[in-house]
């Protein structure tokens, strides 16, 4: 790949965009159509770009794979642990009303930690999925 | 405070145990972690069972919100029967599958197996406890998803085919059982099966809901192995690793059962329109063909694994026929056989699990006098064997029992007759296993076995046991099997 210019310099211009353009994604979510869901794939694509052009090595020391372990049932942990603070404050699970301090801003802050860790599942198993299968040795 | 949360901390212990097992990344922590998680899961199913027998039906609505808004979990007598079951089973199979795990799965994917197991169980128990079609449905994926990985995880490259076929079937029924709650929703505008019963009655057309009907039925006739839609599951019990075949067979099937029994009894029961359609006749033909074809398959099987599955397709169809009858009666024998029959086969497949790890064999013919070797193990298989036969003094006799009761009562003689005829083909399977086990002079592969580790032998002749006690004092499970078919018969979800 060292002789692709052109491959590899568009993909460095396109990286940050991407990336910006998943947190937009991601914070735009309560406003509009969004969510962790999609930034999370839009953030993986940016990643898997990068190994597409660069290799398996170069793109698994920017996310190793044991970051990968840790993130994947990292995100779940982010949800069921909002959910067991919305109980531990009196409520029902996932309830999000007193997580600040009135109902409007408690519902807010309980979504974007849920979209945190969708976020977070949802980019580490993309990018699993691809090192599983770009992983394979032909037999 | 936990009291009112019991319905939720159901799903909670065994979901946030697997993401424990998933960080702690060690067989031994994970295992530990699942011990741990399923003991708590028992423990909050038996205390929701204590909650409803004393005060009825339990509401809890996810996040706050009403249930024509959000998601509710409703736990009632027939889902906090199936949330026991499943929660005995998990604590269970906890126990047992360590010695098996540490001998069948390789070490550095030990603690995915624990995890796996772990979100199997809850998607199983959401699937019991929630009143919301849809949720039922993400329930269905999490438990399907982390089962074809299960499946995969065995040692057998059978295995990965096995998983694939299963995938593929499984997909095939979840997305047929979303299309028919699609087709609900369209019809009725709403997804928590309390709200769809109540406006069922000012439904001005059956037609969406007919076609809905035959998605579902399908869709989770396919997860519940009905007969001719069982094609995955022999394959799938018999190369899966020994532990998950136990949690498989005794839970998977029999919670696709529970929510089959659902939607039959109260969503499409309760419309007068489509009540004349008859889909119980249906049931009653591919029940029949369940206890004779599927019963006659298991005969002619070498791999005792295989032979207990194509078993559990034949005894799924008694508990089909149970609910296909319609009565009190027969509601009671079926539920009460999914019950005893998930009990006795988990022992089965915990027996067969033992004596692969021993001999690294489930073939009849090389298994030849193992009882003589293994005799605790072996009595436990035999007792299994004994109580799917319907044998007096095991659990199968007395929910073959309440069938056969519940066939008069609904003015078919002929079906009791053929309860009893079909119960002679499981003499001949659970005959040839007896007759080669004990009365054959023991083969290589038992004269260099011993007898299974104690680990496994107490949770197995747990399960054993139960199977002659429930035979003796059926009042508790029959108790909760006959609360059960009342709930569902008052067509109350």
């Amino acid at each position: 790949m060292r002789l692709d210019v052109v491959l590899r310099v568009a993909t460095k211009f396109m990286l940050a965009p991407l990336l910006l353009f998943a947190l937009y994604v991601q914070f735009h979510g309560d406003y509009g159509p969004g969510g962790g869901f999609q930034a999370g794939v839009i953030a993986a694509a940016a990643i898997i770009l990068y190994g597409l052009i660069n290799g398996l090595g170069p793109v698994q020391r920017i996310v190793p794979v044991g970051l990968l372990e840790v993130l994947i049932p990292g995100g779940v942990l982010i949800y069921v642990a909002v959910g067991l603070a919305s109980m531990l404050l009196g409520d029902n699970f996932l309830d999000y009303n007193h997580l600040a301090h009135d109902r409007i801003h408690g519902q807010e802050w309980g979504v974007f930690l849920v979209e945190v860790g969708v976020f977070l599942t949802v980019f580490s198993t993309m990018i699993a999925i691809y090192y599983a299968f770009a992983g394979r040795r032909r037999s | 405070m936990i009291a009112t949360h019991l319905p939720v901390l159901l799903i909670l212990a065994p979901l946030l145990g697997a993401i424990l097992a998933a960080l702690s990344r060690n067989g031994v922590a994970a295992w530990l972690i699942g011990l741990v998680a399923s003991a708590l899961t028992a423990a909050v199913a038996f205390a929701l069972l204590w909650r409803v027998q004393a005060e009825g039906v339990i509401s809890y609505r996810i996040g706050g919100w009403a249930p024509e808004l959000g998601i509710e979990y409703r736990v009632d007598a027939v889902n906090a029967f199936i949330v026991v079951l499943v929660g005995i089973v998990a604590v269970l199979t906890m126990i047992f599958a360590r010695r098996s795990v540490l001998a069948e799965i390789i070490p550095e994917r030990v603690a995915s197996f624990y995890t796996m197991m772990l979100l199997c169980i809850a998607g199983l128990l959401g699937i019991a406890v929630t009143g919301d079609a849809f949720n039922a449905f993400v329930f269905l994926e999490i438990s399907s998803l982390s089962t074809y990985t299960l499946i995969a995880l065995g040692r057998d490259r059978r295995a990965l085919v096995a998983a694939y076929q299963y995938l593929i079937v499984g997909t095939i029924g979840a997305t047929f059982y979303v299309i028919g709650v699609g087709l609900i929703y369209l019809v009725t505008g709403t997804l928590n099966l309390g709200l769809i019963v109540e406006r069922l009655a000012s439904l001005q057309s059956s037609r969406g809901l007919i076609v809905a009907e035959a998605f579902i039925v399908i869709g989770i006739g396919l997860k519940l192995a009905l007969f001719p839609l069982h094609a995955w599951l022999p394959n799938a019990y018999a190369y899966a690793p020994s532990s998950a075949a136990v949690l498989l067979a005794s839970t998977a099937t029999k919670v696709a059962i529970y929510l089959l029994a659902r939607f039959l009894f109260t969503v499409f029961g309760g419309h007068i329109d489509v009540g004349s359609i008859a889909f119980g006749s249906l049931l009653i033909g591919l029940s029949l063909a369940a206890m004779f074809l599927a019963s006659a398959a298991a005969v002619v099987q070498n791999d005792i694994k295989r032979l207990l599955a194509f078993s559990s397709v034949g005894q799924i169809g008694y508990i089909t026929l149970g609910l296909a009858l319609a009565n009190p009666t027969g509601i009671t024998g079926g539920l009460l056989h999914l019950f005893n029959h998930a009990l006795m086969k988990g022992a089965a497949f915990m027996a067969m699990g033992a004596i692969v790890l021993r001999t690294g064999t489930a073939k009849l013919d090389e298994l030849a006098g193992i009882g003589r070797v293994m005799p605790w193990t072996a009595a436990a298989l035999t007792i299994a064997g004994l109580g799917l036969i319907g044998v007096p003094g095991t659990s199968g006799f007395v929910s073959k029992y309440y069938l056969i009761l519940g066939a008069l009562e609904a003015g078919h003689g002929w079906l009791a007759i053929l309860i009893v005829a079909s119960s002679f083909i499981a003499v001949l399977y659970v005959g040839r296993i007896v007759e080669v086990v004990w009365f054959r002079e023991p083969a290589a592969a038992a004269r260099e076995a011993s007898e299974a580790p104690l680990e496994m032998l107490l949770p197995m002749w747990g399960l054993a046991g139960v199977t002659i006690w429930f035979g003796v004092h059926a009042e508790w499970p029959a108790g909760l099997a006959s609360a059960a078919a009342d709930t569902l018969l008052r067509m109350v979800p």
